[in-house]
């Protein structure tokens, strides 16, 4: 059913459609990116379509790839319960060019998904309302959801204490020893490691 | 003495009425110690809100992508912590279906039985506590009592009382114990009990009904324009269950009802919740029934399904099997696959992107609850400061879940 | 003036020799030192500010449930949600680097006498969340008297953990303290085959 939802697309947009594909049931649209509200708008009130639950949208990074960033979206019809996956990409390597139109006033649903795609990936959305980091801090820098950001250099907000204010080595204070409990153990946080 | 008001006109004998700035949370009771609410209050009528999450921001996304395939399992188990055996069973349906595998009907039916179990503990838990942050303690401690009585059956099987960890790509880890069934048959019996003694003291509690009715309303229109899924979904008239609509496992075989609310409001959600527990209890004693007493729990596919024990230690096969499986992972084809299931609080969907290798390239959780507490500003918006607990408490903010 | 050294006077207050029973007295009293007698009062009304935030919240929703019971048996049952009013801070889960600050303040707020648990390994060393958001122990930021492991814990465990902070107080034992299995995990796993095979 959703492969007609592809067909219809191509015909309606030709060109604006890069790529479709189908795999284990779901059914791919790739979107150029400055057509993305369009064809987004287009889903949600065309009746043949009746997309009317953005369910989910989230960005996908690829580093070797030109443009690297893809956003992906998964739509929901209620009424009709056909889904279908929209994906655009954008972003070169150095991330700059990396946004897209937004597409809050088709679903206000959205509103939050591309607030966490802006904080997680770094993607800017046009004419979002309130485009603020959501799971993170304002303080932060970088984007961890990138494959070029290392999974644990922290950024902390107040300074971790140090052996001399805690009184006591804090090695001492590890619940686990280096001879106890899990074999990774914990990292060594105060040398200066990234 | 004359009076000194005498001269004044009324605007002047009014208070100065500023909006008011008061934040509320982290660290409240009833913010479930993640989210913080910044509020604009007139008097005491909440005009602007903002709700911030991410206190319990985990990096759930970047683990998942240091591991192998099954190593994600834990991680799955810290999502919605109050109902884990859900996300297992839904992230092991999402690999199952890019490495199209089909598990055995006694897994599938094990894993019903072991889902809503767990469904049943989420509910539980859910009511139990917003009825405590409304003040009524008798009821949460009935519904955490009740909520023993589950993590009993789950201990048993799974050996852990709360984080399982129990799914396997292809199966479960473990097959179901011989007292399974007599175990669950007995237990819902009581539960079933004590969730009728809990909802008979608060639904003939005037001042419990007076705090949920009519509060908190949402449309269906709106709740599906904001990606809601699961019994708030469903409270507003919307009958959305992937379980009915896209049935997985062995839910179309199955006889049970989805309850479906009018209002979309506070009292909608707490009843579609209560609803739902009595049809876990008969899904899970039909499931009961209809699952053989012998019978493999795994697929047989030696590309992700550890070898027994017995042939790692006696054969050289069997070793090399299990030290691939082990330090390369399952090799699950390339690609990218959405699976979606029916969680605790709607639709749970992951979206697996694969690069052919042991190693997910990307993991990416679609909670439930986010969009959820992405619609709570909407809800509380108008109303008094005090009808915030039980709209949040109503929506089943899950903070793993929900933060990532 | 008999005065009795009783060793049964630590179940009173402290250890032994901090109490002393008057046995020549017709109404019977005892002495002992104030500040045994203080630490006797500290350890039996625990006021705790539960900070909770992850899945050991779960488990410490258990632990204050019928079947554990497990802090109103100690003295410790009265949540105070104001930090002004409560001795002991429970910090029951993942504390990522947002929330720090926030765990900071509250602890600063806190009058002394105070103590710290560590609910839960999160709590204790950040656990498997080894990532760019995840506080590696409360310890980096607050001082931390018990350290309870386990993902989450079971209610048994917080109830030693409760126990060991008890004797801590007794003693004015301020160096960190961990709960451990009370029987060689190796035992147990003997004595349930020796059990099955039977």
């Amino acid at each position: 059913m959703s492969e007609r939802v592809l067909q219809v697309l191509k015909d309606k947009f030709g060109d604006a459609i890069v790529e479709t594909h189908s795999a284990w049931g779901d059914d791919t649209a790739v979107v150029n990116a400055s057509q993305w509200k369009e064809v987004c708008a287009f889903l949600r009130h065309d009746p043949q379509m009746g997309f009317d639950m953005l369910v989910d949208l989230c960005g996908v990074d690829y580093p070797d790839r030109d443009p690297r960033i893809e956003i992906v979206a998964h739509l929901y019809s209620v009424a009709r319960r056909h889904r279908v996956r929209v994906k655009a990409r954008v972003g070169n390597a150095e991330m700059a060019s990396a946004e897209i139109d937004s597409i809050t006033e088709i679903w206000p649903g959205a509103d939050w998904f591309e607030r966490e795609t802006y904080d997680l990936m770094g993607v800017t959305f046009k004419g979002h309302p309130d485009l603020r980091r959501i799971l993170l801090y304002p303080e932060f820098e970088g984007h961890p959801l990138l494959k070029d950001y290392p999974a644990n250099k922290t950024q902390p907000l107040i300074p971790y204490r140090t052996e001399e204010e805690a009184g006591v080595p804090l090695d001492k204070l590890a619940p686990f020893r280096a001879d106890e409990g899990m074999s990774f153990g914990r990292r060594v946080w105060s040398r200066g490691e990234s | 003495m004359e009076a000194i008001d005498l001269d004044l006109d009324e605007n002047e004998l009014e208070l100065p009425a500023e909006p008011m700035h008061l934040n509320m949370g982290p660290s409240h009771p009833a913010m479930h110690g993640t989210v913080r609410i910044v509020l604009e209050l007139s008097g005491e009528t909440i005009v602007k809100s903002d709700v911030q999450i991410g206190y319990l921001h985990r990096g759930f996304e970047k683990m998942c992508e240091r591991g192998t395939w099954a190593q994600v399992f834990p991680y799955v188990d810290r999502l919605n912590y109050v109902s884990p055996m859900l996300n297992n069973v839904g992230y092991a349906l999402a690999v199952e279906k890019m490495c199209e595998i089909q598990v055995p009907d006694r897994c599938q039916w094990y894993r019903m039985i072991l889902g809503e179990l767990a469904r049943i503990s989420d509910h539980l838990t859910c009511t139990g506590a917003m009825a405590m942050e409304l003040g009524a303690f008798t009821p949460f401690l009935w519904f955490i009592k009740a909520r023993e009585m589950v993590w009993d059956i789950l201990e048993e099987e799974t050996g852990a009382r709360l984080t399982h960890a129990f799914g396997r790509i292809g199966g479960m880890a473990q097959p179901p114990t011989p007292a399974l069934k007599e175990m669950c048959r007995v237990a819902l019996s009581a539960i079933l009990k004590l969730v009728e003694d809990g909802e008979g003291m608060l639904l003939k509690n005037r001042i419990f009904i007076d705090r949920l009715e009519n509060i908190g309303n949402i449309s269906g229109a709106d709740a599906i324009a904001l990606s809601w899924t699961g019994p708030c979904l469903r409270a507003s008239g919307v009958a959305y269950d992937v379980r009915k609509c896209h049935p997985y496992l062995k839910y179309d075989e199955i006889d049970w009802d989805m309850p479906v609310g009018k209002n979309g409001d506070n009292l909608d959600r707490f009843l579609i919740r209560l609803a739902e527990i009595r049809q876990s209890a008969r899904i899970i004693l039909q499931s009961c029934d209809r699952m053989a007493d012998d019978g493999p729990v795994h697929a047989k596919d030696p590309r992700v399904i550890l070898p027994p024990k017995s042939n790692v230690y006696t054969t050289i096969e069997g070793t090399i099997q299990h030290f691939k499986l082990i330090m390369e992972g399952a090799k699950v084809p390339a690609g990218e696959c959405y699976s979606y299931t029916e969680a605790g609080n709607g639709e749970l969907g992951f979206y697996l992107v694969s690069d052919g290798s042991g190693t997910p390239y990307r993991v990416r959780v679609r909670p439930p609850c986010f969009p959820i507490t992405g619609g709570l500003s909407k809800l509380i918006n108008g109303n008094m400061l005090s009808d915030i607990v039980p709209t949040f408490g109503s929506l089943n903010m899950i903070g793993g879940e929900c933060d990532h | 003036m008999g005065e009795l050294k009783s060793d049964a006077g630590g179940a009173v207050a402290g250890g032994p020799r901090t109490v002393t029973l008057d046995s020549g007295s017709t109404s019977g009293f005892a002495t002992t030192k104030i500040d045994a007698l203080l630490n006797w009062a500290r350890k039996w009304s625990l006021f705790k500010y539960p900070f909770v935030t992850a899945c050991c919240g779960m488990e410490f929703m258990a632990l204050t449930s019928p079947r554990f019971d497990g802090s109103a048996r100690f003295g410790a049952e009265a949540p105070r949600f104001s930090p002004r009013q409560s001795d002991l801070l429970w910090v029951v889960g993942t504390i990522s680097q947002r929330q720090a600050p926030a765990l900071k303040r509250i602890y600063e707020q806190m009058m002394e006498p105070k103590w710290v648990f560590a609910f839960g390994t999160c709590a204790s060393t950040g656990g498997f969340y080894d990532n760019y958001t995840t506080l590696p122990g409360i310890d980096k930021i607050i001082p931390c008297d018990i350290y309870i492991p386990g993902c989450p814990p079971r209610p048994e465990a917080v109830i030693d953990g409760l126990m060991l902070l008890q004797d801590k107080i007794t003693r004015g034992d301020r160096t960190p303290g961990i709960v451990k299995p009370r029987e060689d995990p190796a035992t147990l796993i003997q004595l349930r085959r020796s059990r099955e095979e039977a």
